[in-house]
């Protein structure tokens, strides 16, 4: 992150390599040079990049199997990525993992699952960890409202809540799993007003606004930083892409593109983008052109692992 | 080796304790959670006291979220600390298969190696007064299955302390599988920490007419059948593999290829169980060069009754193994053991030494 930008301009910055790092993916996807399925988080990018901005070096970020945004927000080498998803020895997790289960330890990226909801507990768990450690980290969690109705997402805010616990828990709203909505699948939608219940700061932000999303939890964290506990907050957003895969499918009936009309006319990239000066809104544009490039260059000329490897890595020493 | 001063009997609940205690007290990261850790009871005594010695911060009990807690135990283990998660019964890790399954065990190889998982999962099979159907599994083989976890069944009180010191040591998952009704036996513990290696079976006793491997409480069932046994002149070799996963069959092996018979032992089920896959090996193996019998014993084909009648159906006994193993090694052989003499059988304990 570079510190000299203001603060219109990092977040800029960030949501702006997400997403062209995104549609640079699924520009390259048909060509089957990427070895991994790939979930895409096109216009949900500005919700990582508001909360990771607080989120120093030693701090944790555990994304989902759409976790893109996450890896890269949370300081996640793009080469490594671009390489894992290439498949490559030279991938952050040696070509072990693809995009679902991205992971970068020296940044503080918690290794991501495909299992819905799977991370919440184990994030959890690195928020344990401080506490024992006594140190001022944070942990943050991002899920989607799927993992909501999973049993361990609320024995995970239970014991942080219980143990008051450094965790952001992040929910990223956008009333689909895979392709049901939300009204299928939960008997009332409060999410949020569930949460509170167990007594910890809660907040809803139904508009897709980067700068509330970034002031609130940055006092949020502060607070953490000192013993005050868990927080969570749930930004309802919207999915532009298919739930897998390099398309957009609102011609498959499931959903209408004019439900998508709102969002996707307030796309943060283009509001955050218009708040810049042009020259540097070119210049951030130019150097995330030049670093995208490099790490596709970098994953294609990366090898891939050798077959005698396939036993690397089953137990520890 | 131990000087014999520095040895005494200790309970397999106190051998279990005594690890526990000793591996917190050499490495701050070791901490012990799980329902009833820190309650007036610990864990029928294999917990009890550790909250004292060593603080609420490290010995602590949990919301009953098994699945959530197994996370958070990982987590923790992969942020550096060394926990140790408590199940009282076997069964409730039922709950815990998701995260033991696709975190656990697969985050160092799925992570490129740039994660470990040093956990230790201790949990306890129920036999008995009714323990019935949910709190008498033995389920090693579902967890043996899987790349990424080891898992350990102590049959006494000495590999009890030495897995636990091992298990907490190991920066991989580990699973310990403890009997109830081995609790209260009595083994040659050394005082000071110690560690039993996984991936070592160990020839429990030694003799040259029949192999039989035993697994869990099965080693003492099989140690009783074994004294029948050798009042009718039959020389049995008794192996407990001691780990599950990583499973030393080289011994196994050895010991069938001496014998030429293979009685196995479970305390599970037969189907797609570790009886098995023991056999499976046996079949595969490059060491033995003769023909070789093998039958086994486990638990019935069906769910756990509670009614006594029925529970000892269930289980295989001293008088069913030692039947079983005659029937090997003397088919025509209508012998059967009195009830006097399998009960003078159960007196027989293998207190070690190691």
């Amino acid at each position: 992150m570079n510190e000299s930008l203001s603060l219109n301009a990092r977040l800029y910055e960030q949501v702006a390599l997400i997403r062209r790092t995104e549609e640079v993916i699924a520009e390259i996807y048909p060509s089957d040079k990427i070895k991994s399925p790939v979930h895409l988080a096109i216009g949900q990018e500005y919700i990582c990049a508001a909360v990771i901005e607080h989120l120093k070096a030693s701090d944790y970020a555990c994304g989902t199997y759409r976790g893109h945004g996450v890896y890269l927000a949370k300081g996640g080498s793009l080469n490594s990525m671009m390489a894992e998803l290439y498949g490559k020895s030279t991938g952050c997790a040696k070509g072990r993992a693809g995009s679902m289960h991205l992971v970068e330890s020296q940044h503080g990226v918690i290794g991501m699952s495909a299992v819905v909801g799977t991370g919440i507990p184990v994030a959890v768990g690195y928020a344990l960890a401080i506490k024992q450690k006594k140190t001022t980290d944070v942990v943050v969690v991002f899920m989607g409202d799927g993992a909501t109705e999973e049993g361990c997402f609320s024995e995970s805010i239970n014991f942080a809540a219980l143990h008051k616990l450094p965790i952001l828990f992040v929910c990223e709203n956008n009333q689909l799993a895979i392709h049901e909505p939300i009204d299928k699948r939960w008997a009332t939608p409060h999410i949020t007003q569930r949460v509170s219940t167990y007594g910890i700061p809660t907040k809803q932000f139904s508009k897709p606004d980067i700068f509330a999303i970034h002031e609130y939890v940055g006092e949020q964290i502060k607070q953490m930083r000192q013993g005050a506990g868990p927080c969570f907050i749930e930004c309802f957003t919207h999915r532009w892409s298919e739930h897998v895969g390099p398309n957009e499918d609102y011609d498959q009936g499931y959903r209408s593109l004019e439900a998508a009309e709102p969002w996707r006319k307030n796309d943060v990239l283009i509001t955050l983008g218009e708040t810049l000066a042009p020259a540097l809104r070119d210049s951030i544009d130019t150097k995330i052109e030049t670093k995208i490039q490099e790490a596709v260059n970098f994953a294609e000329q990366s090898p891939f692992p050798d077959p005698k490897e396939l036993y690397d890595y089953v137990y520890a020493k | 080796m131990s000087t014999p001063n520095s040895t005494r009997l200790l309970k397999y609940y106190e051998a279990l304790n005594e690890g526990a205690a000793q591996a917190m007290s050499e490495d701050h990261r070791v901490f012990m959670m799980g329902l009833d850790v820190d309650d007036h009871k610990g864990i029928q005594g294999s917990t009890l006291g550790l909250v004292e010695k060593f603080g609420a911060e490290r010995v602590f009990t949990t919301p009953l979220s098994e699945d959530a807690m197994t996370g958070v135990a990982i987590g923790a283990a992969m942020a550096g600390q060394r926990p140790i998660h408590v199940h009282i019964r076997m069964d409730f890790m039922m709950l815990c298969m998701n995260q033991l399954v696709n975190i656990a065990a697969k985050s160092h190889y799925m992570y490129g190696g740039t994660v470990q998982v040093p956990l230790v999962v201790r949990t306890m099979i129920g036999k008995s007064w009714g323990q019935g159907a949910q709190h008498s599994q033995g389920l090693h083989a579902m967890f043996a299955h899987v790349p990424g976890l080891k898992v350990v069944a102590p049959s006494n009180a000495h590999d009890a302390k030495g897995l636990t010191i091992q298990a907490v040591r190991d920066n991989n998952p580990v699973i310990i599988m403890e009997h109830r009704l081995l609790y209260s036996t009595e083994s040659y513990v050394p005082e000071k920490p110690y560690v039993v290696e996984f991936g070592q079976s160990r020839v429990v006793e030694e003799g040259s007419d029949i192999t039989i491997v035993a697994i869990s409480n099965m080693v003492v069932e099989a140690i009783r059948a074994a004294e029948l046994l050798s009042a009718q002149g039959i020389s049995v070799e008794i192996i407990d593999p001691v780990t599950i996963s990583p499973l030393d069959s080289a011994t196994i092996e050895k010991s069938v290829d001496k014998t030429g018979k293979l009685l196995i032992v479970d305390n599970g089920w037969l189907n797609c169980g570790i009886s098995a896959e023991i056999s499976a090996r046996v079949a595969e193996s490059e060491i033995i060069t003769r023909r070789v019998q093998v039958k086994r014993l486990g638990f019935a084909a069906t769910t756990c009754p509670t009614t006594p009648t029925l529970e000892n159906a269930f289980y295989p006994s001293p008088k069913s193994i030692a039947m079983a193993a005659m029937n090997l090694c003397n088919p025509q052989s209508s012998w059967e053991p009195n009830d006097a003499q399998c009960e003078l059988a159960y007196q027989k304990q293998f207190k070690g030494p190691f």
